[in-house]
C-alpha cells in the first residue's frame, strides 16, 4: 500500500484532524468485509489482535512459545469525509471468543451495524446482545444474498428478538448504494437518539 | 513482510512482540482509529529510531493514517503497533489525535451531521 492511494493531503492544520468509526458486526461469512469494501475508498485492509489463554491482549508473549493464543483478524476500510475528518469502518467477527477485542473496538464508535444472514440468524444473537448491554447504538441489516428467502421485517424482528427501538433494514452488502443506505440509516438513528436525549453508551 | 513473519503459524503469533522487545503495555492508550501525524521532530529524528519507527514516521508524513492502518502496513498486530506508536508519541516523534472524553453533545451531533451529509453525497 502506498501513500498515493489516499486522495487527500494532510490538512494544513493537523490539530483539527479527527476520526470516527462504525463497527460492522456479524457472524462468520455474513458479508462484513464485502460491505466494508462496497463503500470504502481503499481496498479493505486487515489488522489483527492477539490474545493469550489468559484472556488479555496485554500478556507478555516473549519466551512463551507454547502458550495458547487466539488471533482475530479484522478487515477495515475508510471514507474521507473531509481533510480534517476520516470515517473508519471495522468488520468485527461476532463470535463470543473474540470479545476481548470488542471493548476497544466499540469504545468511541458512532455505532454498529449488525449484519445478519436469514439462513443463519442465530449467528447474530451474540452481537445484538453485546450492543444492547453496552448501550451502543446499532441497527440490524439483513443481507439478502442471491436466492436467500425474503421475509417480512416483522418476522425478522421477531426471530431475532430485536427491540422495537432498533431499526431493521434489508440490504445487499455487495451493492455500494445499498451498503451506503445502511450506514446513512445508522448515522440518522444515532443523531435521532442524541436529539431525543437517549444515553448512547460509553465513550 | 517483516523478517521472521514467515509461514510458521506459531511463529507469527509469538514473534511480533520481539519488535517491542517483549513489551506489550503501551505507555498510553491509543484508539484503533486514532489519527497519527509525524511531527517536525519525528521527520528529523525517526531515521535514527530504528526500522519500524522510521517506517511509521514515513507513512504518517504524507497523509493522515490511523493506528489500524499502521498495524496493517507494518504487518504487526494492533497491540504491537500501539506500543511503538505510544513510544513515538512520548518521544515527540508522532502527534496522536483522538476523540476526547470532554467532547460536548453539540460537537458530537455536528460531526455526525457532517458524516451523514458526506455519505449522502458519496
Amino acid at each position: 500500500m502506498h501513500s498515493s492511494d489516499y486522495r487527500y493531503p494532510l490538512d494544513p492544520d493537523p490539530t483539527r484532524i479527527r476520526s470516527a468509526k462504525i463497527v460492522i458486526a456479524g457472524g462468520f461469512g455474513v458479508g462484513k468485509t464485502t460491505m466494508v469494501g462496497a463503500v470504502s475508498e481503499i481496498e479493505p485492509l486487515t489488522t489483527e489482535a492477539v490474545m493469550t489463554s489468559a484472556g488479555t491482549e496485554h500478556d507478555d508473549l516473549s519466551g512463551v512459545p507454547d502458550k495458547t493464543t487466539t488471533t482475530v483478524a479484522m478487515d477495515f476500510g475508510r471514507i474521507t469525509i473531509g481533510p480534517d475528518l476520516i470515517l473508519y469502518l471495522f468488520g468485527a467477527p461476532g463470535q463470543t471468543r473474540f470479545w476481548f477485542m470488542w471493548d476497544q473496538l466499540h469504545r468511541g464508535a458512532i455505532g454498529a451495524v449488525v449484519l445478519a444472514d436469514v439462513r443463519r440468524l442465530p449467528d447474530s444473537f451474540a452481537s445484538i446482545d453485546f450492543f444492547e448491554n453496552r448501550q451502543v447504538p446499532y441497527l440490524v441489516a439483513v443481507n439478502c444474498f442471491d436466492g436467500a428467502p425474503v421475509y417480512p421485517e416483522a418476522d425478522l424482528r421477531e426471530a431475532l428478538t430485536i427491540p422495537p427501538h432498533v431499526p431493521v433494514m434489508l440490504c445487499d452488502a455487495r451493492d455500494r448504494e445499498s451498503s451506503k443506505s445502511v450506514l446513512i440509516g445508522l448515522v440518522r438513528h444515532v443523531i435521532d437518539l442524541h436529539q431525543r436525549g437517549v444515553p448512547v453508551g460509553q465513550r | 513482510m517483516l523478517p521472521g513473519a514467515g509461514d510458521d503459524p506459531r511463529g507469527e503469533l509469538v514473534r511480533p512482540y520481539a519488535v517491542t522487545r517483549g513489551r506489550t503495555e503501551p505507555t498510553r492508550d491509543i484508539a484503533i482509529e486514532a489519527i497519527l501525524v509525524t511531527t517536525a521532530r519525528g521527520a528529523q529524528e525517526a531515521p535514527y529510531a530504528g526500522r519500524h519507527k522510521q517506517l511509521i514516521a514515513q507513512l504518517c508524513s504524507h497523509s493522515p493514517l490511523s493506528l489500524a492502518e499502521i498495524s496493517s502496513h507494518l504487518r504487526v498486530p494492533i497491540g504491537v503497533a500501539r506500543v511503538l506508536v505510544a513510544d513515538m508519541a512520548s518521544e515527540g516523534l508522532l502527534a496522536v489525535y483522538q476523540q476526547s472524553d470532554d467532547e460536548s453533545q453539540g460537537e458530537r451531533i455536528e460531526m455526525l451531521e457532517r458524516i451523514l451529509g458526506a455519505l449522502q453525497r458519496l
